[in-house]
C-alpha cells in the first residue's frame, strides 16, 4: 500500500481525501473545492481506492448510492405495476388455464398480456426476487465500506484542524480574538452547558456531540439486511406452515403439520349487529349498508394424542384446551396459531327418509343417512332393510347411465338404493336424489320419501407456524433504533482554535438539522465574543448574487 | 344534544378556526416587512393560537365520537380522512414550535381545510366494526401510520413554498407547467367538494340495474346525474337522465361520473379564478412567498422526513405486519394498500438517500417532497376508489 503523508507528518492510507490528522486536503480535486465533502470525513473507502480486478469492480458497483438508489426505485416502480390487476391470489382461479380465461374475460386484451407477461404473479417472479436480493447485497456492501473508515476516523480525531479544514467548513468565522485567553475557557463553559463533549489542547477546542447518531444508518440497514434474511429463511423446510383445512361442527379432525394435535368444532357462530339494539348509533349505517357482520367465531376443542399412540387411533385424545377462535383471536398453541379464515353455512349433514308402501302410504320405519359417512346398511328389523349401492355426495347428472358426482361435498346428495321388505325380499332398486326418485329397474312398490334435513356449518381455518417472526420482529426493531438514532439525534461538531497571528477561527459541522448547530453557535459567540460565521451554502444570499449579477 | 351531534359540533368550530386562522396566518406574512418583525410575531401568535383552539377541538370530535362508537373513529373513509386532516394541522404545530415560521401555516392549513372538506363528502354515520377490524391494532396502526404521513406532508407544504419562491412563473418552464398542476389538482379536489355538495342539496339519487363483471345482475345507486352507465344498464328510478356512455363491465361507471363531475367543477373554478385573476394561481400566490426564508423552507423540508420517515415505518409497516398477522394470518399479503404503503416508504427512502449523498437540495429536493404527497394521497384516495383490495373501506 502506498501511504500518503501529510504536511503534518501523518501517515493516511492509500485513498484518503482529507488527512486524518489535521484535516488538510490531499487531493488536488479536494484542494480546489470551496468546501470540504465531510461525508465519511474524507478517510480512504475500499471502493474510491481499488478498481483492478473483478471482485473490485463487484464491490464498487454496489457500494455505489447510485446503484442502490436505483434499485429501490426499479423495486417501487415494479411493485406498483403489480397493483394495477389483483395478483393471481386474489383470483377466483385455481389451474394456468382457468386463470389465464379469467384474465381475459374480465380484463380483456390488457388482463392478456398482464398475465403473459407474468406481472399477474409480480412479487413472486424470479426478477422481482433478484432485485430485492440485489439490494440486499447493496445494503451490505455500502454499509461496510463507509462504517468501518468512518468508525476510524471519528475515534482518533485531533483537535486542532489546519486552516484549509476549517475554512472549508459551512459554517466558519475568523476574526479578532476580543477576550484573549478567556475565550476558549467562556467557549468550553458554554459548550458544556450545551452538553456538548469539549477537548482542550494548546489554544485550540474542539466540542462534539451525538457522534452515536452517524451510527443509525448502519444500525437500520442491519436491521433491514435481518429482516431479508429472515424472509428467506422461511424458504426453507421446517420454518413455515402454512396450511387450511375446513371442520364441520362436531366433527375431530387432526391439525395438519402439527405433531399429534387435533381439533373438535363445537359451533360456528356467525352474528350481525342488530338494528333494534344498535339503532341510536348504528341505525343509520345498517340501513344504508344492510347488515353487517359482527362476529366470526368457531368454538373449538384442542386435543393432543398421547405419545404412545398409534397415528390416527383417536380413542384417547387428551384435552389441552377449549377456545372460541374469531377473527383478530387465533388458537395459540406450542408456536402455532390457528385462524378463522372462511366459513360454509348450513351445509347438509343428514337426511331423513321414510320407507313407504306407494299404494297405502303405511310406513316401515325411518332411514336417516348421515351424509359424511354413510352405512352400506341400514336394517330396519323385521326383515327390512335398506341397502346403499352407491352414494354421490354431490350429484351432477347421469353420464354413460352412471351418476356423476362433482365434488366429495354434500351439496346435491344423491343415493342408488335396494329396499328391501317381506313383500319384496329380492329388493327393488331406485334412484333418489333431492326432488326426484328414478325407478330404473322399473315399476317399484316401495318408496323411500323425504322427510327432512340436518344442517350444520362449517369453519374455515387456516393453520400457521412461522418460526421466523422472532428474526423479523428482531429485525424490524433494530431498524427503528437505527431509523430513531440517524434522524432525531445529530453529530455536531465545533472547532475553535487560535491562529498563528492570534485570531480566532471558528467552524462548526452537523451531519444534518443545520437550524439548530447556528442557533447553539449563536449562544456560543455571544458568551464568549467569537467572530461572526458564515454560511457558506445560503441558498437566498446565492439567489441574490445570482440575481445580483444578472441585472449588473 | 347527543354525544355524536356535540362530536359533529366540535369538528364544524375546528373548520372555522382554521380558516380564521389561515387568514390570520396570511396577516403576518403579509403585514411583515421582513421575516420576524414585531407585526409578524403578533399576528403569528394570535394565528397559532387560534389554531391551537381549532385543534384542541377537534381532538374533542375525535375523542366524543370515539366514546359514542365505541371504538376509534378511523374505520371508514370519513373517520380516517378527517383524523388525517387533524392529524396534519398537529404536525403543522409540532413543526410550527420548532421553526417559529408563520409562512408555514399559510399553507399547511389550507391544505388541512382541504383534506377535512374532503373528508366530509364520504357517508358520515356511525358504523359498527366488521370483525376484521375488531382488534386494538386498528387504533394503533392507523393512528400512527396517519401521523406519519401527516409529518411527511408538512414536508411537501415546506417544499411548495420553496417551488413558489423558486419557479420562474414569467417563463414557460416544465417547472412552471407542473407547479400549476399541482395547484390544478388542489383546485380539483375542492371541486369534488362543491360538486358533490350541490348534488346532496338537490338530494339527487337514481337507481339503476345492470350485469357486474362476475355476470351477476346487481342494482346501484347513484347520487350524481349518470354522466357513464353501468355495464347493460337499466334506469329504475324514472325521468332520470340518460347515461351518455355505457362502460364495460370492468368499470364502475357511478364513481367514473362522480369523478367527472369533480372534474368538471373544478375546472370552472380554477377557469373562474384564471379570468378574475388574469393570472396562473402559481403567479397569485408568488407575493405570499417573496419573503420566505428558503435555506429554512429547505431544511424544514427535510426535517419533516426525518420525523414523519420512522413515525411512517413504524405505523404503516411494523404496526401494519403485526396486525395482518393477527387478523389476516400473514404479516404481509401484497394487497394493493399494502403495496403502496410500501412504495411511499420506499419512496422516502430514496429522497433520504438521494439528499445525504448526492446532494439532491433545494429545488429537487423541494419536488420530491411534493412527489412523495402526491404518491400519500394517491394511496389515500384512488387506492380506494380504483384499485380495492382487503382495506377498501364501506
Ligand atoms: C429500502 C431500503 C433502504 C432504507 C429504508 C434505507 C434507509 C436509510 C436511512 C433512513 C438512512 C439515513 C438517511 C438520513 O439520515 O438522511 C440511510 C443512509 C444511507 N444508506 Fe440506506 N436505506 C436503504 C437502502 C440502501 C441501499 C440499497 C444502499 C446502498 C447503496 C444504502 C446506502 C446508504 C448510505 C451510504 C447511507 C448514508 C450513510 C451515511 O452517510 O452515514 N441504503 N439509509
Amino acid at each position: 500500500m502506498n501511504n500518503i503523508k501529510c504536511a503534518c507528518g501523518h501517515e493516511n492510507p492509500e485513498g484518503t481525501v482529507l488527512c486524518g490528522n489535521c484535516g488538510r486536503p490531499l487531493t488536488a480535486e479536494a484542494e480546489n473545492q470551496k468546501m470540504v465533502d465531510m461525508r465519511y470525513e474524507g478517510s480512504a473507502r475500499r471502493s474510491q481506492t481499488y478498481n483492478k480486478t473483478v471482485i473490485d469492480k463487484i464491490w464498487n458497483f454496489f457500494s455505489s448510492v447510485r446503484v442502490g438508489i436505483w434499485l429501490i426505485v426499479i423495486i417501487l416502480v415494479a411493485a406498483a405495476i403489480g397493483t394495477i390487476l389483483p395478483q393471481v391470489f386474489y383470483v377466483p382461479a385455481v389451474t394456468e388455464t382457468e386463470i389465464a380465461a379469467y384474465y381475459e374475460r374480465v380484463y380483456g386484451t390488457f388482463g392478456k398480456l398482464y398475465y403473459q407477461l407474468g406481472l399477474s404473479d409480480l412479487y413472486g417472479s424470479w426478477w422481482f426476487q433478484t432485485l430485492i436480493g440485489m439490494l440486499g447485497i447493496s445494503l451490505i456492501v455500502a454499509s461496510l465500506d463507509r462504517v468501518i473508515p468512518l468508525f476510524k476516523s471519528l475515534k482518533k480525531q485531533r483537535t486542532r484542524r489546519h486552516e484549509s479544514f476549517m475554512k472549508r467548513q459551512r459554517l466558519f468565522g475568523i476574526g479578532e480574538n476580543h477576550l484573549k485567553d478567556e475565550t476558549l475557557v467562556k467557549s468550553e463553559e458554554k459548550l458544556k452547558e450545551l452538553r456538548y463533549n469539549v477537548k482542550r489542547e494548546n489554544g485550540a477546542l474542539l466540542a462534539e456531540k451525538g457522534r452515536f447518531s452517524r451510527w443509525g444508518p448502519y444500525v437500520n440497514h442491519a436491521g433491514l439486511i435481518i429482516f431479508l434474511g429472515a424472509v428467506m429463511l422461511r424458504s426453507l423446510p421446517g420454518f413455515y406452515v402454512d396450511e387450511t383445512m375446513w371442520i364441520r361442527e362436531g366433527e375431530t379432525r387432526a391439525l395438519p403439520e402439527t405433531e399429534g394435535y387435533y381439533l373438535e368444532s363445537k359451533e360456528f357462530t356467525l352474528e350481525t349487529y342488530d338494528k333494534e339494539q344498535t339503532d341510536e348509533v348504528f341505525g343509520e349505517a345498517i340501513e344504508r349498508v344492510g347488515t353487517i357482520a359482527s362476529n366470526y367465531q368457531t368454538d373449538v376443542v384442542l386435543y393432543k394424542n398421547p405419545k404412545d399412540a398409534l397415528p390416527g387411533d383417536t380413542k384417547n385424545l387428551e384435552e389441552v384446551k377449549k377456545e372460541s377462535i374469531q377473527v383478530n383471536h387465533p388458537l395459540k398453541f406450542d408456536g402455532f396459531s390457528v385462524y378463522q379464515m372462511d366459513f360454509r353455512l348450513d351445509e347438509l349433514r343428514t337426511m331423513n327418509f321414510n320407507l313407504i308402501n306407494k299404494k297405502t302410504e303405511e310406513s316401515l320405519g325411518d332411514v336417516s343417512i348421515d351424509l359424511v359417512n354413510p352405512k352400506d346398511l341400514y336394517d330396519l328389523g323385521e326383515g327390512t332393510s335398506v341397502e346403499l349401492l352407491g352414494y354421490y355426495p354431490d350429484f351432477s347428472g347421469i353420464e354413460e347411465g352412471e351418476p356423476q358426482t362433482k365434488s366429495p361435498l354434500p351439496n346435491n346428495p344423491a343415493f342408488l338404493i335396494k329396499m328391501i321388505t317381506p313383500e319384496t325380499p329380492e329388493g327393488e332398486t331406485s334412484f333418489v336424489a333431492i326432488k326426484q326418485t328414478v325407478e330404473p329397474l322399473g315399476e317399484n312398490e316401495y318408496k323411500l320419501a323425504f322427510k327432512n334435513v340436518e344442517t350444520r356449518d362449517v369453519s374455515g381455518l387456516t393453520i400457521r407456524k412461522d418460526k421466523t417472526l422472532w428474526i423479523l420482529g428482531l429485525g424490524g426493531l433494530i431498524f427503528m433504533i437505527g431509523v430513531v438514532q440517524g434522524a432525531y439525534f445529530n453529530h455536531r461538531r465545533i472547532w475553535i482554535h487560535e491562529t498563528a497571528n492570534g485570531e480566532i477561527a471558528i467552524a462548526a459541522h452537523t451531519n444534518k438539522n443545520w437550524f439548530a448547530i447556528k442557533k447553539e453557535l449563536d449562544q456560543v459567540t455571544e458568551a464568549a465574543l467569537l467572530p461572526r460565521y458564515i454560511d457558506q451554502q445560503d441558498i437566498d444570499s446565492e439567489v441574490d448574487k445570482k440575481e445580483g449579477e444578472s441585472s449588473s | 344534544m347527543t354525544l355524536v351531534q356535540i362530536s359533529g359540533n366540535l369538528l364544524f368550530f375546528a373548520f372555522v378556526c382554521y380558516l380564521l386562522a389561515t387568514l390570520l396566518f396570511g396577516g403576518a406574512v403579509k403585514g411583515a416587512k421582513s421575516e420576524s418583525s414585531a407585526s409578524e410575531k403578533r399576528w403569528g401568535k394570535l394565528a397559532i393560537i387560534v389554531t391551537i383552539l381549532g385543534f384542541i377541538a377537534n381532538l374533542g370530535y375525535f375523542i366524543t365520537r370515539w366514546i359514542a362508537a365505541g371504538h376509534a373513529p378511523v374505520s371508514n373513509l370519513f373517520e380516517f380522512t378527517t383524523a388525517f386532516g387533524m392529524m396534519v394541522v398537529g404536525a403543522f404545530i409540532l413543526i410550527y414550535f420548532i421553526y417559529k415560521t408563520p409562512m408555514l401555516g399559510l399553507f399547511a392549513l389550507p391544505i388541512a381545510i382541504i383534506i377535512i372538506a374532503y373528508a366530509s363528502m364520504f357517508p358520515r354515520e356511525l358504523n359498527p366494526l366488521i370483525p376484521a377490524l375488531k382488534s386494538y391494532w386498528l387504533y394503533v396502526h392507523v393512528i400512527t401510520a396517519a401521523l406519519g404521513e401527516a409529518i411527511l406532508a408538512i414536508s411537501a407544504v415546506a417544499g411548495l413554498i420553496y417551488l413558489l419562491k423558486h419557479v420562474d412563473v414569467t417563463k414557460r418552464t416544465k417547472q412552471r407547467f407542473w407547479l400549476e398542476a399541482v395547484m390544478f389538482t388542489l383546485v380539483l379536489v375542492l371541486g369534488f367538494v362543491a360538486s358533490t355538495t350541490t348534488f346532496s342539496l338537490m338530494d339527487y339519487e337514481a337507481s339503476f340495474s345492470y350485469v357486474d363483471k362476475e355476470e351477476k345482475p346487481s342494482e346501484i345507486t347513484y347520487n350524481t346525474p349518470p354522466l357513464f352507465g353501468m355495464n347493460e344498464y337499466v334506469a329504475l328510478t324514472p325521468n332520470t337522465m340518460e347515461p351518455l356512455a355505457e362502460m364495460p363491465p370492468l368499470v364502475n361507471a357511478k364513481k367514473l361520473s362522480t369523478v367527472t363531475w369533480a372534474f368538471l367543477f373544478g375546472t370552472i373554478l380554477y377557469g373562474l379564478i384564471r379570468l378574475l385573476a388574469r393570472k396562473s394561481i402559481s403567479a397569485l400566490l408568488q407575493p405570499l412567498v417573496k419573503k420566505a426564508n428558503s435555506s429554512l423552507m429547505d431544511e424544514i423540508g427535510y426535517r419533516a422526513v426525518l420525523i414523519g420517515f420512522p413515525v411512517f415505518t413504524l405505523g404503516a409497516l411494523i404496526f401494519a405486519m403485526i396486525w395482518a398477522h393477527e387478523a389476516w394470518s400473514r404479516f404481509w399479503g401484497w394487497d394493493p394498500k399494502e403495496v403502496w404503503a410500501l412504495i411511499t416508504w420506499l419512496f422516502y427512502a430514496a429522497f433520504l438517500h438521494l439528499r445525504l449523498s448526492r446532494g439532491w437540495h433545494g429545488e429537487k429536493s423541494a419536488w420530491l417532497a411534493v412527489i412523495g404527497f402526491i404518491i400519500i394521497m394517491f394511496n389515500l384516495i384512488a387506492v380506494n376508489l380504483i384499485i380495492a383490495g382487503l382495506h377498501s373501506y364501506a
